[in-house]
Order: structure tokens, then C-alpha cells, then sequence
């Protein structure tokens, strides 16, 4: 438990509303979205500027009371569960702040608890485009975004969060503002601190402004689904439209048992005697969509797809893209609990990977379904559950590992794009090296002596 | 953890299946009107679904804090409408409430309201009739745009809001029972005015009376019927909501009609989902008579609309007063009517109907929400009240009574220039 006193010192900087001390408001915050134990934190604080923040931070360290930063909440690998001891969740939706959109040098600056949707929207009404389109972008945040490096379905060809961060400011354990990076397209002032703080899970520091990266958006786009008797050549038909170089934006993938689950939620009239669906979009200049369509189209029926529709309007897409807008929603109605995996494998091992997930459902009976991003490797095995039926969860367990087995066997790795947390961070020596761990620790020991920032996450010792 | 705690963590364990099913993905943060304002998990259905699973776990001691978390809900069945696994989040929360309130008690002042004014018709419609003739004495006029009145001398009890008074006659008490037999449409209705269309909104009762004799719809409007039971279900008070839902089939089950038709999408879907749903536990030959009941309930929209065949032709007229149209939340996200609404009020060539942003995010009414929670429900209404005022038009329109008290009290404290009407209003000045 905190005094009562040291309670009171942080209602002094951040006001008596903004600190949570009841039982339940405490509990409110002791999960995320991964299936992972709860732990209730010793308190709550909302910081609603920077200066609050760093004074927060001070405090927690001066106190030795572990800070877990807080956006959404929807992180899948327990990032954001508080820490046993004494642990303090500091939340970022009090300091949710566009600051600056700025068109000409297609930069923004933001607080780390801006909504992504919200933000992308922002810059859309500008006429421009933020691309990095999480599942969750619709409540998650930007801070959460960047600690997590998250993903989304755009990543093949626009790449991840981590691409979009030009720079940011983040508090040292201290409560002293660091600076990395600029508003400028190139920037080789110092380490790249920006690029360490992508993915770091709040283990490293705790940020205040973020500069972010903004392009102008496709004028044109193009979607086409295509249906595969077998997941072999579905994978065949990826490799040989990124060997035709052509790039889509995207390039999803769903397998039969998804899209059995999916029919049957949706009853859209989906081809579930396939084995394999690909969903694709190109995007671009109208001419090079119309191009790049053709070639996507050629290289799908040689690889032997069974058949191939092609979205003549805005309509015929939005209907094309709901068996994918529906792959979670379908599975998680499925069953009570829904474990969402994301190993991720180079491209061309798809059918490799997709082969082992079948045999470990069948191995462990259990049902699978896997949808994800076909064009980064990046898949979704999607374990269908009821997690208080303890051997049934035993299994599921036991499951995963060997579906990071098989990932890393494939030369793959354990997160695309949900992160290590508490989850994978036992998995982090087998796909690395234990020089990789004691190297992470040994700068993780200089920058937070106390061990107070985010502990047991990603390198848990 | 004491005797009672268990004894409530094995009543919620019931709802453990239903609860079970959410995966804490934390979508509901997009959507939940309460958390929009306040950014508290406690607020959001994940927190609030996360609380209960812990108290039925008996992992929690503060039962009261948990009741007032639940009780932070508005039912307006946003997150349900958008869940990506489905879980049937209004029916947790109505049960939840009523397990909670069983154990810990209602407030005295819901008490008093549900089952000493609500669940007894005759007492509630006298009350407010006596109320009529004296309102002006405590209250003052407010806005002429809205009509509405504020009673400083009752702050304590209603805050600074901004209220229609309530009509110097209600529907039943001018009308008595209607019974007239169907005329060319060959239909007639059992017309369900509700509550607010009865007592407060008569004008806009009187619409939907003369809309139905345009069309030679025979009505049936029993002048005993009783409130939905809504506001008692919602509070968590299943014995006030028994009585009321038991005292309406009563007379609801003698009647010959074809529908019941009400102005309220809250009513509505009261009648149809909510009667067969929560009451499982009625003898036999009550609930079938309920299931017959229910099967007729339908909103006055989709009625005109999909039976009567009301529907504009050509282009949607243009250059006339501008109206923005509000989707109640019983109605879009409970019942699935958005453009029925919408067609009756481009029958109306004097209108042009602009779109508000997020029309379909709640006021923040929440029925007696407002009651208990005021200072809550005029944040969320201040949102609705910018989106209103943001298009320009000089009309907001929507199909639910209580959205519209809530619309004209907001834009009454602004002092806005924008009327509130019943779609059926702005339809039936055509006729």
C-alpha cells in the first residue's frame, strides 16, 4: 500500500481529481488485453501537462514505486499491467494535445495520449495522411503506438509506427527532459534515441512530445480478393506480385478455419471451401493503380487462384474488406476467450508456418483460425478458448510455445507488432542471444538504477 | 470478506457466461458517452464489466463503489452496438443492477420516484396534473425558442436545468380513452403516447393522433395505460418494473389492433425486447400473452414508413429552414431505425435536412441518468449541443421524447436559437 501522505503529494501536483485511490477505480486498471493475471496498482495518477509529468515521475522515483504508463489499455502482451510491488499506473489521456500540424514540412506534434484515429483524422482534413492504422487505432494512442512499435494492416507498404517518429522528448527516471530527433527530414544529431524508444514498452523513459512524420495521401486505390484451393500457392501468388514489384498497400490473409467462422457470423456468402483467401489493395496515382491492378490480377490466376473479383467502386470495396473487418469479431464470438497471436515469419515461410498451426490445433485440440498480413509474414493465429477451463488453458499454453518454436525455427520472431511485455519476455534468449539480454539489462541498469520504469517487461532478468 | 459479499459474488456468478465473453479489447473507449467526458476506466463497460467479474470473484470489498461505477451507465447500448465480440452488455448491466440493488439496497430517492410515483398510474397522472396548475408558481420562463422554464427555488433537488413545463392537460386527460375503428388504411393501432408525449410533449401526442387519421388508422388509446417500465428496469428495480409491465398487459391483452405504435424509440423497444426478455420468471399464460404483445410494438417512423408507405420522391428538397436530425439511441442502436425518421422529415418540402456530426452519439439523457447524474449528463450534452449548433439549422429533430428534453435544455442554457421537434411534427405539419 502508498501512505496516505505520498497520496497527498501527488494530489498536490496533479490535483485531488486526477489521483484514483478507491478500490475499485485502483482495479479498473489492473488488466489490459492480454490473457494475463490482473494486478491492482497502489494508485492511479493523470498528469494533464508536461510539467506535472516530470514532477510525477520525480515522485515515483524519489519513492521507489513502479510506473506503468497507461493509453488505452488495449495492449496484447500485458505492457500495461501494473507492477506488484507498490506499482503506479501513470495515465496519458489527460495530456491528449494535438500540438502542431504542420503542412508544409508534413510534420505534427503531439502529446502521447492523442487517439491515432483522431489524429489520423486530423490529418486527413489537412489532406494529408498518417498511414499506420493499428486495429485497435480506433481508442488507442499515439504514446502506446510508439512504445508498442505498433503495426496495421499498411505496414508492407508504409511500414510501422517506428517509421513515422522524426523525434521526441521523454522524461529520464529523474523527472529531466531528454531530446531526440527534430522536426527535419534528416537528423544525425546524437544517438538515435527516438529509434530506442520505439518499442521500448515504457521500460526506458516516459514521453511527452511526439514529432511525427506525414505524407501526402494515395490519390487512387484498388481492391481485388482472391480465392486458393491450396495455401501454398496462395503464398505463391505473395511472392510473385513483390517479385513483379509491385508493392500493395495491402495484402491480407485468411485461412480456412477463419473463414468458416467469419461465414457463419456474416453469412456474406464467403468461399469456405477454400483454402485461403488473399485480400489485396493497390494504391497510388490512378495510372499506376491501374497498372499495378493488372499485374497483381495476372499474377494471382497463374498462381492458380480459383477465382479472383475485382471492386468496381467504393461499394464493391467496403463489401470485399468485411470478411477481414469481421476475421476478430467472427472468432472472438466463437468462443469465450480469445488468445491473439502474432508470430511472424519471413513471407515465403507463410505455408510452412500456417502447416504447423494446423497440426498444433489439431496436436493440442484446439481451435485455431489465422488471418493477418500476408505481405510481411506477419500472421494472427488466433487460439478460439474458454480460459476457465484449466486444462483446456494448460493446452493453449503450451500451444503458443511451440508456435514460437516453429516461428523461430523458420527464422522468424515471437511479436510483429503486439509486443514482448510480461507475455513473450521468457521467449526473448532463444530468439536473441543471452549477450543480447545482459546487454539490454546493462543499459536498462544505467538508465533506471531503480529498476522503477515499466519492470518485468520485455527483459524481465 | 463478509457473509452478505459472498452470498451477492454467487448471485453475479450467474451472469459469468455472458460476462466471460469480453476479451478487454477496450473498444467501448471509442464510443461510451460517460467515458468520452470523464477518461476513467471505472466509466467504461470494460472497467465496469472488469469490476463485477472481480466482485462475483470476491475479489473486491467495496460493493458500494462498484454499484456506483454500474450505476455511471447511461443504456444507451453504444458499446453493445459496436462490440467486436458481441457480448450482450445492456443485459449484463440490467441484471447486474438488479442483483446489486437487490443486496444493497435503491436509493431512497428512486424509491420514492419508481414505486411510490411511477408504478402507480393513477397516483403519478393526478400528481402531475395537480403539478400542471401550480408549476408556474415556483418556476420562471427560460427560453422562447424552447419553451422551456427554470425553477431556481428547486436547485437542490433538479440543479440549474432548463425544463418544458409540463402541459396543462395531458393526452389522457383531454382525450380520455380513443377507440376509433380503422378508416381506409384498414389498420388500427393501440397508440402508446408514453410518458413525456402524455404529460409533457402533448402537442407533439396530438401529431402522431392526426397523423394517424390522415391516414385512416383507427387508434386505441386505453387512458389507463402505464408507463413502459423502463425508467424502474434501468434503475434496477425489478418489482417497480413487475407491477408496470404486469398492469400494462393486463389492458394491453383485452384490445384488438393491429400494432402498438409509440413516438419513443425507448417505449418501443421496451415493448418488444425487454417484456419477453425480463420476464422469465411470469406465469405462463402472462408471458404468452407478453409474446403477442411484443410481436406489435413497432415505432411510429418505421410504421409510417414500411407500412403505410410514406416515402419522398425525387430529390431531397433543398433551400428550406434548416433541420438536423438526432438519432435517439434506443431507436438506431436498439431497434436499427435511422432512415425512417429522416424520410418523414423530407416529406416536408419547407426542410432541408442537414447531417450534425456524430447524430448518432447519445444526448446524454439516459432517462433518469440525468436525474442522478446531472452535472455528467450536461457534459455529454454539451457535445451533442455543439454538434447541433455546428450545421446552422434552426431545428433539431429526433424520434424519442426524452432526447428532446434534454436537446431543449441544453440549447435552452445556451441560449441557442434552435427549436427541438418530434419528427412526427415536422411530417405532420404536411398533412
Amino acid at each position: 500500500m502508498i501512505s496516505a501522505s505520498l497520496a497527498k503529494e501527488f494530489e498536490a501536483v496533479v490535483g485531488k481529481d486526477n489521483v484514483f485511490t478507491s478500490e475499485p477505480e485502483r482495479q479498473a486498471y489492473s488488466y489490459d488485453s492480454a490473457v494475463l493475471e490482473p494486478v491492482t496498482p497502489a494508485l492511479v495518477v493523470r498528469p494533464t501537462n508536461s510539467e506535472e509529468l516530470g514532477k510525477v515521475i520525480a515522485l515515483c522515483n524519489e519513492n521507489n514505486c513502479p510506473i506503468t504508463v497507461r493509453g488505452a489499455g488495449t495492449n496484447l502482451s500485458g505492457g500495461t499491467i501494473p507492477d506488484k510491488r507498490n506499482g503506479i499506473v501513470i495515465l496519458t489521456n489527460g495530456l491528449n494535445k494535438i500540438l502542431e500540424i504542420n503542412e508544409e514540412d508534413l510534420y505534427a506534434v503531439v502529446q502521447p495520449g492523442v487517439v491515432t484515429a483522431q489524429f489520423a483524422q486530423e490529418v486527413a482534413k489537412r489532406g494529408l495522411f498518417y498511414p499506420p492504422d493499428p486495429g485497435s487505432q480506433a481508442v488507442s494512442t499515439i504514446g502506446g503506438n510508439v512504445a508498442e512499435n505498433a503495426g496495421g494492416l499498411r505496414g508492407l507498404k508504409y511500414g510501422v509506427t517506428k517509421d513515422y517518429v522524426m523525434g521526441l522528448d521523454f522524461f529520464d527516471v529523474n523527472g529531466q527532459l531528454v531530446k531526440t530527433g527534430s522536426r527535419t527530414v534528416k537528423c544525425v544529431t546524437g544517438y538515435n534515441l527516438a529509434g530506442l524508444m520505439a518499442a521500448s514498452e515504457g521500460t526506458l523513459g516516459i514521453f511527452n512530445e511526439i514529432i511525427l512524420k506525414l505524407t501526402p495521401p494515395p490519390a487512387a486505390s484498388k481492391a481485388m480478393m482472391a480465392v486458393f484451393d491450396d495455401v501454398n500457392k496462395a503464398s505463391e501468388a505473395v511472392a510473385s506480385i513483390i517479385a513483379a514489384h509491385v508493392v500493395p498497400c495491402t495484402l491480407e490473409f485468411m485461412d480456412q478455419a477463419a473463414l468458416k467462422h467469419v461465414e457463419a457470423y456474416t453469412k456474406a456468402g464467403l468461399p469456405v471451401e477454400a483454402a485461403a483467401i488473399l485480400l489485396i489493395e493497390v494504391d497510388g496515382h490512378p495510372g499506376q493503380v491501374a497498372d499495378e491492378a493488372a499485374v497483381v490480377e495476372k499474377c494471382l490466376s497463374k498462381a492458380g487462384a480459383t477465382a479472383v473479383h475485382v471492386a468496381k467502386d467504393a461499394d464493391e470495396k467496403f463489401k470485399l474488406w468485411e470478411a477481414r473487418r469481421n476475421a476478430l469479431p467472427a472468432l472472438a464470438r466463437a468462443k469465450p476467450t480469445t488468445v491473439l497471436e502474432d508470430a511472424t515469419v519471413p513471407r515465403s515461410q507463410i505455408p510452412a508456418m500456417v502447416a504447423a498451426i494446423n497440426d498444433i490445433a489439431k496436436k493440442y485440440d484446439l481451435a485455431i483460425g489465422t488471418f493477418g498480413h500476408a505481405g510481411d509474414g506477419n500472421l494472427h493465429p488466433t487460439i478460439l478458448c474458454d480460459r476457465r477451463d484449466e486444462k483446456e488453458f494448460h493446452r493453449v499454453e503450451e500451444a503458443v510455445d511451440e508456435i514460437f518454436d516453429v516461428a523461430l525455427s523458420l527464422k522468424g520472431t515471437l511479436s510483429g507488432e503486439h509486443g514482448i511485455g510480461m507475455a513473450k519476455s521468457k521467449w526473448m534468449e532463444k530468439e536473441t542471444s543471452r549477450a543480447t539480454i545482459d546487454y539490454s539489462l546493462n543499459m536498462k541498469r544505467a538508465i533506471d538504477p531503480n529498476n522503477i520504469l515499466n519492470p518485468g517487461k520485455i527483459i524481465a532478468g | 470478506m463478509s457473509a452478505d459479499l459472498t452470498k451477492l459474488a454467487k448471485l453475479l456468478q450467474e451472469l459469468d457466461d455472458q460476462m466471460v465473453a469480453c476479451m478487454k479489447c477496450g473498444m467501448c473507449q471509442a464510443v461510451c458517452p460517460v467515458f468520452g467526458e470523464t477518461m476513467r476506466e471505472s466509466d467504461v463497460t470494460r472497467g465496469k464489466i472488469a469490476l463485477l467479474e472481480r466482485l462475483a470473484a470476491e475479489m473486491i470489498n467495496d460493493a458500494e463503489g462498484v454499484q456506483a461505477a454500474l450505476n455511471r451507465c447511461l443504456l444507451c447500448g453504444s458499446c453493445g452496438a459496436s462490440c467486436p465480440s458481441g457480448v450482450q452488455i445492456s443485459d449484463i448491466f440490467i441484471k447486474a443492477r438488479s442483483i446489486v440493488n437487490e443486496y444493497m439496497g435503491l436509493s431512497p430517492v428512486k424509491k420514492a420516484v419508481l414505486r411510490g410515483m411511477v408504478a402507480n398510474p393513477k397516483l403519478f397522472n393526478m400528481l402531475l396534473d395537480f403539478g400542471s396548475k401550480f408549476q408556474n408558481l415556483m418556476t420562471s420562463k427560460a427560453s422562447e425558442t424552447q419553451g422551456t422554464r427554470k425553477a431556481p427555488l428547486l436547485e437542490p433537488f433538479i440543479g440549474n436545468r432548463h425544463f418544458n413545463p409540463v402541459s396543462k392537460k395531458s393526452l389522457h386527460a383531454k382525450y380520455g380513452t380513443i377507440d376509433t375503428p380503422a378508416g381506409k388504411s384498414g389498420i388500427r393501432v393501440l397508440f402508446f403516447p408514453g410518458c413525456v408525449a402524455d404529460k409533457m410533449y402533448t402537442d407533439m401526442g396530438e401529431a402522431c393522433l392526426k397523423v394517424f387519421k390522415h391516414h385512416g388508422v383507427g387508434v386505441w388509446m386505453p387512458s389507463t395505460q402505464a408507463c413502459c417500465g423502463i425508467p424502474a428496469l434501468s434503475a434496477g428495480d425489478k418489482a417497480a418494473y413487475d407491477k408496470m409491465v404486469k398492469y400494462n398487459v393486463d389492458i394491453f391483452a383485452e384490445g384488438k389492433y393491429d400494432y402498438i405504435i409509440a413516438p419513443c424509440g425507448s417505449c418501443v423497444s421496451t415493448i418488444m425486447k425487454y417484456w419477453p426478455k425480463y420476464g422469465k420468471e411470469y406465469p405462463a399464460d402472462v408471458q404468452k400473452k407478453i409474446e403477442k404483445i411484443a410481436a406489435k410494438a413497432m415505432d411510429i417512423n418505421q410504421f409510417l414508413v414500411e407500412v403505410l408507405e410514406v416515402k419522398p420522391e425525387g430529390e431531397a428538397p433543398k433551400g428550406g429552414k434548416k433541420v438536423t436530425f438526432h438519432d435517439s439511441c434506443h431507436m438506431k442502436k436498439g431497434l436499427g431505425i435511422a432512415e425512417q425518421p429522416r424520410d418523414l422529415i423530407r416529406m416536408n418540402k419547407n426542410y432541408e435536412l442537414v447531417e450534425m456530426d456524430e447524430a448518432d452519439r447519445c444526448c446524454g439523457c439516459g432517462g433518469t441518468f440525468t436525474l442522478y447524474h446531472y452535472d455528467l449528463s450536461k457534459q455529454i450534452g454539451g457535445r451533442k449541443r455543439n454538434n447541433i449548433v455546428d450545421t446552422g439549422a434552426e431545428i433539431v429533430s429526433t424520434g424519442c421524447p426524452a432526447c428532446m428534453m434534454q436537446m431543449n435544455d441544453m440549447l435552452s442554457q445556451n441560449y441557442d436559437d434552435v427549436e427541438v421537434k418530434h419528427s412526427i411534427e415536422l411530417y405532420a405539419e404536411t398533412l
